[in-house]
């Protein structure tokens, strides 16, 4: 099996496209660069005229779509990271192994753009270190989240390493990293444990401005375990696009293992989101909000509940059983909005409900422009590595 | 016997008792969810995209 890998990646190699065939004036290249060209000025502006010249914030609203969509939804988009390399190097699920680098380089660059966000957000954001170095304030759950979050992006950085390493050809300290793989993975996992629940526990600090039906003393528990079906579906979604654009990068290892990662992780989401489902019913019970299911803020806690939660978990167990992989990837989709929607509601919607809506934070022109331009720079770069390092493919020097 | 609570203790015997009947409620309901997800044999020729 591994021979015939090896075979294939060479024979891949050989018919890769080199970066000097791509060409410069491509259409991604173009709608990228346009899209970068319209949105940079506000970042630019951000840093030039403060939050203030392109935020709605205030001091009742100090947290937007910065914190709801680029920190809290792309912390647990990129819990890819964690879960596969869980699976695969931790339980030994061998038929996972061409998921591993995709779901490596997705996390890493998706906490990568979490930090540059933050640099956006935070007043002061070259006193990002001060936690650390001046003022560590051990006793808030902020100082556990950016703890975590600069400890996960190390590990992060140094399991996408070896995939570099052998673009650069730098075999003796790939050799070392490789070596401390198992390690690296118990650590990632110890720590996106700790910080997926720790975004959670960030809202307990808010109980009279978070809904009842949202505010739990669960939510620790709510985000690391919808954090774990969120990375599911990110893979498979991630699977779904890159089989779509880049499958000329594939070796037929690669080619071979989607359908079996779209159906293992597609079964162990329907897992998950149906236990998810349960215990955010149990948070209803244990606070005795039934009550609040009557009002309108309940009809849109009910549609999160079985619209982007029951009806995923029970289509995809269909999709699984009925070996209908188009259910599974639309499953997966829906289940990734779904958790937008849900760190929308905690952090956004269902945040300040009590205020009258003259007082309600929506988003500036300019927040939507830098969240356009974060994620478009992210997409970029995802393309820079795959296109160039072997993520997609098995790099024929290396056996192990 | 009209529904309010009036105690912590009200509170707590109510809350927690549905929470223990939603559990073995959930147990039952994902036993029956696993059996539903992995009760089908592998049939790789039927394959559907």
């Amino acid at each position: 099996m591994a021979d015939t890998a090896v075979t294939t990646s060479a024979e891949h190699a050989a018919e890769a496209p080199s970066p000097a065939k791509r060409p410069l004036f491509s259409p991604f290249n173009i709608i990228a660069a346009l899209i970068l060209l319209a949105t940079a000025p506000f970042a630019i502006l951000r840093f030039t005229g403060g939050l203030g010249a392109v935020t709605a914030l205030d001091h009742t609203n100090p947290w937007g779509i910065w914190i709801g969509f680029d920190l809290l939804t792309g912390v647990a988009l990129a819990a890819g990271g964690y879960v596969t390399s869980a699976a695969f190097y931790i339980f030994g699920k061998e038929e996972y192994h061409s998921a591993v680098r995709p779901a490596i380089l997705t996390g890493f660059l998706g906490y990568g753009l979490v930090v540059f966000a933050l640099l956006f957000d935070v007043g002061r954001p070259w006193r990002l270190p001060y936690p650390f170095f001046v003022s560590q304030g051990v006793t808030s759950v902020m100082f556990e989240v950016g703890a975590c979050v600069a400890l996960y992006l190390t590990v992060l950085f140094l399991e996408f390493s070896p995939a570099a390493m052998e673009w650069l050809g730098l075999k003796k300290v790939r050799w070392i990293v490789v070596k401390l793989t198992i390690l690296l993975t118990i650590l990632g996992v110890l720590l996106s444990t700790l910080h997926q629940s720790s975004l959670g526990a960030m809202y307990l600090l808010a109980p009279s401005k978070l809904h009842p039906l949202w505010y739990s003393t669960y939510l620790p528990v709510y985000f690391f375990v919808s954090s774990i079906a969120a990375g599911l579906s990110m893979i498979i979604f991630e699977s779904t696009m890159a089989h779509r654009y880049f499958s000329h990068l594939m070796d037929q290892r690669h080619k071979d293992e989607r359908n079996k990662i779209a159906l293992g992780f597609g079964r162990a989401a329907a897992l998950v989101l149906a236990a998810y489902s349960s215990i955010k019913i149990f948070g209803i019970a244990a606070d005795n909000n039934w009550a609040y299911l009557l009002t309108g803020y309940g009809l849109w806690y009910l549609v999160e509940l079985v619209g982007f939660v029951m009806a995923p978990a029970f289509l995809f167990a269909v999709g699984v059983r009925d070996r209908n992989f188009g259910l599974i990837r639309v499953c997966a989709i829906w289940t990734v909005l779904g958790i937008v929607l849900n760190r929308f509601n905690v952090s956004l919607i269902a945040f300040n409900w009590h205020l009258p809506s003259a007082e309600r934070y929506f988003p500036a022109l300019g927040e939507f422009a830098i969240s356009i331009f974060i994620v478009t720079l992210g997409i970029v770069v995802y393309r820079f590595i795959v296109t160039r390092m072997p993520i997609l493919y098995h790099h024929p020097d290396y056996h192990d | 016997m009209d529904g309010t609570i009036y105690t912590l203790q009200e509170f707590m015997m109510r809350t927690k008792g549905i929470v223990y009947i939603l559990a073995i409620g959930f147990l039952i309901g994902f036993t029956a969810f696993w059996h539903f997800l992995f009760s089908r044999e592998p049939r790789e020729e039927t394959d559907r995209d």
